[in-house]
């Protein structure tokens, strides 16, 4: 059943999830691939972002990115905060980075619980004017519910790219993750550097929350889903690119998409698992690895 | 080695005071009076994947269990329900109800929600020969055959076909004929059951299926999937689908123009209100399965009573806001019970089994009456099709008109739009 | 401890469990102290890769569903013994850990730890997708309804759980204090280290995976007549990867006193919540153990007690010093 229609629609759609996908990573990709903090509960922090888009929407209705964006404060404080915690607790001991694993593991559940006290159990939804539209491209259907996400996680990638790139705190950031002592030489605080690359990535958290509950419904326990892909997308982008992530989160949307298309649904996860078990035995850094 | 031989020791005194404590931790519960209420156990969905309606499901049986204390309780006791969260893990059950039946010394063991949480109860009721009623369990007894079960879904006796059959019925009496068959559904345990009786019953009727495929519960896009379908133009589509996922195709289907004759089948999920509400007039021509609807053709005494209760209640407890889909079943398993224990005047298990058996039940969904396996004897599974929903309101659900009963012709309670293409 | 303490440890033990067992019949210590027991032997064989070696695996449910899936393999095509379903879980689960101790020729670190991750999605793909062993559906099983010598079956099942968790510490503990585990402490301080001073770091590390992974399949091979019901998420449930890994983190992971505590605690503080508070303030709870004992006690509780151990050791000899 294969034609140049259905073809193109399913690259189209890989890409819109791979998007998506590039949204939900980058606060890992910023955090474990430059920090080296493996901020397991980085997943359940966009699903609180969810829900408060899905307040602000359900009481306001107001816009669910413009939701998303507003919050991007609170997630930034609170990255802070938690870094702040987990500084004073494993890094300034030298404690390895396993007992973080633990520690995030107990964040996360602290947080889901958090989640369904406060919001129950019930499957929430957002409305917005465009979702169930679609904008067509010849033959090609793009629904705004994934474009929209595509657009906004490819933009947020872009900007922190940027930031990283060419902005001075950017560079330290990226610097801290390769020689914190060098850094310190330049003058520049370490823990400073690392507690802002951290508000950072939490900060993408909100907006990528907002993506999800656009694309559809969550619950608090979804958050689960999402550790595997997305520490998958960090690993495969060759742990903290930038570029990497997103060209590594395209590449597992694609691969979903394209399987669910021509082969059949039930294999669209493993196929993307297997190309990340297959892309580490090839080549152990990642794709863009340092 | 001294050294090392210290910690050790030190270490086998600790493990040994752990299970102490593990072993102690017990026992607190299980001092009994005389007179005591009549003590009914459970292990139900509250929190995990089920939670959704488990939470709605307990509070419907909190509220059977008051109502019967308001009356003066059950042979002169009050009643007691002692439940625990399985947290939706089935490796929870074996544990929850050992405790029940030897801490809490319950009377009576009712199941939690739910097929996969029903299961490993099964073989510790068997072992103890109790009685058990069943919430929502597709075909657990199969297996067993036990004569001590019975279930409260209205599937039929062979429910893995009877929840879809209607469906076929419907489709099959259209005109034009529809000739060619898309069945999809999620990699889980209610679809692939109710998947593998469609097959069955589309079969039987001769339709042709052009595709078949499941996709992984979670899943984040379905729009491939969609399009797949819509590339081979089936006339109908059948969907066995949990809520998220059920949300998904519905969106997926609306985005890339798929546009069979009919629609719908067996997604779950539809019928709550988180999901009426925000899907609305996207929902529209769909036709899916359903126990229950405000539809003049289901008013049985004291539905509307009980909802009025449930819907003033669940806005403080926030769970389902509505309640149609699964409380008022949870509600009648326990009439079911209040039933056989006033009719036998004793909470013997194997006279309040026969009498369950042998007799037919007033409950506030209908009369009830098991057959073969402890499930219904004979099926009551809707079709409804969703009309005429404009808005994102919650009160239109309340009335009648909105979600009408399209088959059996025995509960029917408006004309099937057909083919789906036509509504608007 | 020595070997032959241990033995006779252990021996006496499993004699006081079977006698236990004769006694006690309140079914709820079987079923609970079962699942406890289970995580000891999780934990223990999770330690002797991510405590020795220092190679995190998140993987555990999938070796954890091996087992129990190649025991329902062998009931459905043979109706084959507990005995039988325990070699069968503990050999395939054992090659699989096999596979990807190879994996660690190339993968280190993180990059290991994300790929046993995704082992277990394909894996679980695969099981969904296998008709045979219930696919999504999942499987019933019936279980015997007694075992000689123990009335019911789930005594016998509770025994046999002990029997594993002592069989599994003892070779924890053997590995600890042979060669072998010197070998595995000197890859986890500095492999290449290791490498240069002749250690023989690859088959250390394949013994060390296969070992650990055929243990978590052992504790996966009675799980289908514990629960009588199999279905892909349950026995491939994110719990055993964050149990199995945080246990010997709160016991402590150089040694293999540490997961049994570990275990106890967090398996018995599960266990006790679930029928206690019974709500989601359960995972609170778990959440709140876990962040609380790895900043508190970094070392766990190991760790803890030797560095109190010590401290009263040395304020002893400070009080001497004041004196003379």
């Amino acid at each position: 059943m294969f034609s140049l229609d259905l073809f193109l629609n399913a690259l189209a759609a890989g890409v819109l999830l791979g998007g998506f996908y590039a949204a939900v990573s980058l606060g890992i990709a910023v955090s474990f691939g430059l920090l080296d903090i493996a901020n397991l509960a980085h997943p359940v922090f966009v699903m609180f972002g969810a829900y408060l888009v899905y307040t602000m929407n359900s009481r306001f209705g107001m816009d669910p990115i413009l939701a998303g964006v507003l919050f991007t404060p609170l997630f930034f404080v609170l990255g802070a905060l938690l870094y702040q915690l987990y500084y004073a607790s494993f890094e300034r001991k030298g404690a390895e980075s396993l007992r973080g694993l633990v520690f995030f593991f107990g964040i996360l559940f602290i947080v889901e619980v958090g989640l369904l006290l406060q919001f129950g159990v019930d499957y929430r939804l957002v409305e917005a004017r465009y979702i169930g539209e679609s904008l067509h491209l010849g033959p090609v259907g793009l629904p705004f519910r994934l474009l929209i996400p595509c657009v906004a996680g490819v933009s947020l990638t872009a900007l922190l790219y940027l930031f990283l790139s060419r902005t001075f705190y950017g560079r330290a950031i990226q610097g801290v993750a390769q020689d914190a002592f060098a850094l310190r030489l330049m003058g520049a605080n370490p823990f400073k550097v690392k507690r802002l690359a951290f508000a950072l990535a939490s900060a993408t958290a909100s907006v990528a929350g907002a993506l999800l509950i656009m694309i559809g419904p969550v619950e608090p326990a979804m958050n689960r889903e999402y550790i595997g892909r997305a520490f998958a997308v960090t690993v495969l982008g060759g742990m903290g690119s930038i570029g990497g992530t997103l060209v590594a989160a395209l590449m597992l949307g694609v691969a979903e998409s394209l399987t669910a298309t021509f082969y059949g649904p039930a294999w669209g996860v493993a196929v993307s698992f297997g190309v990340l078990l297959l892309a580490l035995a090839v080549r152990p850094s990642g794709l863009f690895g340092r | 080695m001294t050294s090392k031989r210290a910690p050790g020791t030190r270490a086998w005194i600790s493990i040994v005071v752990l299970l102490a404590i593990a072993v102690g931790a017990g026992p607190w519960a299980s001092i009994a009076r005389a007179a005591d209420p009549i003590k009914i156990g459970l292990g139900m969905a509250l929190t995990g994947g089920l939670a959704a309606n488990g939470k709605p499901a307990l509070m419907a049986m909190q509220m059977w269990a008051e109502d019967v204390n308001k009356k003066g309780g059950l042979l002169g006791r009050q009643v007691q329900l002692i439940y625990y969260d399985d947290q939706t893990k089935p490796a929870t059950v074996p544990a929850i109800y050992s405790k029940l039946l030897d801490v809490d010394k319950v009377d009576i063991v009712m199941s939690g929600y739910g097929t996969n949480m029903i299961a490993p109860a099964m073989p510790i009721v068997i072992d103890r020969k109790l009685l058990f009623l069943g919430l929502f369990g597709l075909a657990n007894n199969e297996k067993f055959q036990y004569p001590n079960y019975f279930q409260i879904l209205p599937a039929g006796q062979n429910p893995a076909v009877e929840v879809s059959l209607p469906f076929w019925e419907l489709a099959v009496k259209q005109t034009p004929k529809p000739q060619t068959v898309a069945i999809v559904g999620a990699d889980a345990e209610y679809p692939h059951n109710a998947l593998a009786g469609a097959r069955e019953v589309i079969k039987k009727y001769g339709l042709k299926i052009v595709y078949d495929a499941t996709y992984p519960p979670n899943t984040t896009d379905l729009t491939s999937v969609a399009r797949a379908i819509k590339a081979l133009d089936p006339d109908i589509v059948f969907v066995a689908s949990y809520p998220p996922d059920s949300a998904l195709m519905v969106q997926a289907a609306h985005e890339v123009g798929l546009k069979p004759k009919l629609f719908g089948g067996g997604m779950v999920g539809l019928q709550f209100t988180a999901l009426l509400t925000k899907l609305g007039p996207k929902m529209n021509g769909i036709v899916n399965y359903d126990y229950w609807v405000p539809e003049p053709t289901l008013k049985f005494p004291g539905i509307e009573d009980f909802l009025k209760r449930y819907q003033a209640r669940a806005e403080k407890e926030g769970v389902d806001p509505l309640g149609h889909y699964l409380p008022p079943w949870a509600y009648a398993y326990c009439q079911v019970l209040e039933h056989a224990i006033n009719g036998t005047k004793s909470l013997d298990q194997q006279k309040l089994a026969d009498y369950i058996r042998k007799n037919e039940h007033d409950t506030i969904v209908g009369k009830v009456k098991f057959g073969k396996n402890g499930e219904w004897e004979t099926s009551r599974v809707l079709m409804v099709q969703y009309q005429g929903i404009e808005t994102s309101d919650l009160e239109q659900f309340k009335k009648p008109g909105k979600r009408p009963i399209v088959a059996p012709d025995k509960y029917r309670s408006g004309t099937l739009i057909y083919p789906y293409s036509k509504v608007k | 401890m020595s070997q032959r303490a241990f033995l006779a440890v252990a021996a006496l033990v499993v004699v006081a469990g079977f006698l236990v067992s004769r006694v006690l019949t309140n079914q709820y210590y079987y079923f609970a102290a079962y699942v406890i027991l289970q995580y000891v032997v999780l934990a223990t064989a999770w330690n002797i890769l991510g405590g020795y070696t220092g190679y995190v695996n998140f993987g555990t449910p999938a070796f954890f569903a091996l087992g129990a899936y190649t025991s329902v393999v062998l009931i459905k095509m043979m109706n084959a013994p507990l005995g039988l379903q325990l070699v069968g879980g503990a050999a395939v689960a054992g090659l699989l850990g096999l596979g990807i101790g190879y994996l660690t020729l190339r993968l280190r670190g993180v990059f290991f730890s994300i790929a046993t991750l995704a082992l277990a999605v394909v894996l679980q793909t695969l099981f969904v997708n296998w008709e045979y062993t219930g696919g999504a559906r999942g499987l019933s099983l019936i279980r015997p309804a007694t075992a000689p010598l123990f009335g019911h079956y789930v005594q016998f099942l509770f025994e046999v759980m002990l029997i594993l968790a002592l069989f599994a510490v003892g070779v924890a503990a053997w590995i600890e204090h042979s060669w072998i585990g010197r070998g595995l402490a000197a890859i986890r301080d500095n492999e290449e280290a290791a490498e240069c001073m002749g250690v023989p770091t690859l088959r250390l590390k394949l013994v060390a995976t296969t070992v650990s992974g055929a243990l978590m399949g052992l504790a996966g091979a009675p799980f289908p007549y514990f629960v009588t019901f199999v279905e892909p998420g349950s026995v491939f449930d994110l719990n055993y990867a964050v149990n199995s890994l945080a246990m010997p983190m709160i016991g402590g992971s150089t040694t293999w006193v540490g997961p049994i505590i570990g275990a106890v605690l967090l398996g018995t503080a599960q266990q006790v919540a679930t029928v206690t508070i019974s709500s989601a303030l359960n995972l609170l709870i778990v959440g709140v153990i876990l962040v609380a004992f790895v900043i508190l006690a970094p070392e766990g509780i190991v760790g803890l007690i030797q560095r109190l151990a010590r401290r009263r050791e040395g304020d002893v000899r400070l009080a001497h010093g004041k004196a003379t």
